[in-house]
């Protein structure tokens, strides 16, 4: 077993083998710009992209016409929003989202804002999932688009986008869907989705980082304005001569990602669940985050009582993780995602997300439940809170006194 | 985060952990922070009739800077006489500790820890108080005769 043990694999993944090894030719051999039409070279990326294109397309059940390729989701989640925005601005002025949305989806809300634009941003349900009847009772007639992601990159939360998806198309708005957590994970089909726009990311999914695509449905045929003007590649969407390795490799992982899917959910769900017994059996007063039945498999966000979550993180140094507590920010301020979820200040500076994935080993896993249990129980040993818990005081009678 | 190498040893190896009587009046016990701002220091002192600190301990929920400041000056505090000690300021464990910018608050903390231990222990024994602890409300023998803090930790 090689420490450190990488559990954070919704921050990202690493490259699958498999993936790197169809990359490589693209670099030297087969360098030619897909852009270049008169020589076999650009022929050959051509070919190359547009092969990517198909696997991506598979994976999501689309068609290889409705995928553009970006630099990633967050140019993704911005094209989508932003250009779907400025295209049908004439239509109406209203957008939907929800405040547990990923940074890329609400900065770019909030960037529409301050153009004019009205932004509803919804509350989420205790369990993270967002309510469909909510989304329903936003839209207004000037609501133009509806942007609600699928699985939730702290919690992993899974939100019922089939069921917006069917309120949004029956109201003819708009759906985006940040996809960028579960695809590849758990089955996500555009058409049962009834989405429009979707992110995607390849490094997420066991491909490369620098490239991402957004998918952009035609039949009803969605519009945009290209954020980045130049060559008019992508069919005017997204100008840029295009990152032929990198598609390569986001296509080799989509296509890993759909024959692999169902016996790798299975496999992660189970170590999750490992995972997540070994701590519950080991250590009292430990809370999971969000739904648990609606859930991505290799997600576990935990919360340890009277622990802060960044102390733990230095104590578990050798497993990478990652925390919502507000000593990993600058902000001072603890998880927005779980804050949003009704979750108090407390538990969330106590949060700490395992992200499991396709190379966690069930090693690795006992290893993890040895170690968070040792450090939990020496940091409680050393809290004041936890001993005030233990003598049967209520903390949350205290009239603390703000430090900050 | 990058921490200094101090900083480190006294989060891995942190001196003084753990909890005197809260009822002898020898003992004063501050309680700085709150549970929903992730920072919650108590420290304890036992002076000796002469007013000289003989001996603290301190228990921390919160990040690594807040353990190992509350380390750092149970330390400190040790063997100095009560005023000595309220000269301890918030600048001089973030410097020891060479504490980032986002965690200077850790080290304010750790010197109002200090204040409002000093202050407990010269309201017990009813001396007129050096300095007054503002950072926790309300008056800490007051919240134990409420029972909001049992008297012992």
């Amino acid at each position: 077993m090689k420490i450190p043990i990488y559990m954070d694999y919704h921050a990202t993944t690493p490259v699958d083998p498999r993936v790197l090894e169809a990359m490589l030719p693209y670099f030297q051999g087969d360098f030619g710009n897909a852009a270049s039409k008169s020589h076999p070279f650009g022929w050959r990326a051509e070919e190359a992209v547009e092969a990517g294109r198909e696997q991506v397309a598979k994976l999501i059940g689309a068609s290889s016409k409705e995928i553009v390729w970006t630099s990633g989701a967050t140019e993704s989640d911005n094209l989508a929003i932003k250009g779907a925005a400025h295209f049908y601005k004439d239509k109406g002025r209203h957008l939907v989202t929800a405040r547990n949305e990923h940074k890329a989806v609400l900065d770019s809300m909030h960037a529409l804002e301050r153009e004019g634009y009205e932004v509803t941003f919804l509350d989420v349900e205790k369990d993270g999932r967002v309510d469909p009847a909510k989304v329903k009772a936003a839209l207004r007639p000037d609501t133009i688009l509806v942007s609600i992601m699928h699985a939730n990159n702290e919690v992993g939360v899974l939100n019922p986008v089939e069921e917006i998806g069917a309120i949004t198309r029956q109201a003819g708005v708009l759906f985006h869907c940040d996809a960028v957590q579960s695809i590849g994970k758990v089955p996500f089909d555009v058409e049962r989705a009834n989405a429009d726009l979707v992110s995607i990311s390849a490094h997420k999914m066991y491909g490369p980082k620098g490239v991402g695509a957004l998918y952009v449905r035609r039949k009803p045929r969605v519009r945009l304005v290209a954020l980045i003007d130049g060559g008019g590649h992508e069919r005017g969407h997204r100008s840029g001569t295009l990152n032929v390795p990198g598609i390569v490799g986001m296509g080799k992982a989509a296509e890993l990602c759909r024959l692999e899917l169902a016996e790798e959910a299975e496999r992660v769900t189970r170590l999750r669940e490992k995972l997540r017994r070994g701590l519950e059996q080991h250590l009292d007063l430990i809370t999971v985050n969000g739904s648990l039945e609606h859930r991505l498999p290799g997600n576990l966000n935990v919360s340890f009582a009277y622990v802060e979550g960044e102390a733990l993180m230095m104590a578990i140094k050798d497993v990478a993780v990652s925390s919502g507590s507000a000593c990993t920010s600058a902000s001072l301020e603890p998880s927005y995602v779980l804050k949003a979820m009704g979750v108090t200040d407390d538990l969330a500076h106590s949060s700490i997300r395992f992200g499991l994935g396709r190379f966690t080993t069930e090693e690795e896993v006992d290893y993890t439940i040895d170690l968070v249990t040792r450090k939990v129980t020496r940091l409680r040993e050393m809290s004041p809170l936890y001993e005030m818990v233990k003598a049967g005081v209520d903390i949350h009678q205290i009239e603390w006194a703000n430090p900050h | 985060m990058s921490y200094s190498e101090k900083l480190i040893d006294h989060y891995e190896n942190p001196r003084n952990v753990g909890s005197m009587d809260a009822k002898d009046e020898t003992v004063g016990t501050g309680l700085v922070g709150a549970p929903a701002c992730g920072d919650v220091m108590k420290l304890q002192i036992r002076v000796s009739a002469e007013g000289v600190i003989e001996d603290a301990k301190f228990k921390t929920f919160g990040c690594g800077s807040a353990i190992a400041s509350s380390s750092l000056v149970t330390e400190w505090v040790k063997g100095k006489t009560v005023d000595e000690a309220l000269s301890i300021k918030n600048t001089d464990v973030a410097s020891e500790l060479n504490l980032p910018p986002v965690k200077i608050h850790c080290s304010v903390l750790a010197e109002d820890a200090i204040k409002a231990a000093i202050a407990d222990y010269q309201k017990k024994r009813g001396l007129a108080p050096t300095v007054k602890a503002d950072t926790i409300k309300g008056d800490r023998q007051q919240l134990i005769a409420q029972g909001a803090i049992k008297a012992g930790i």
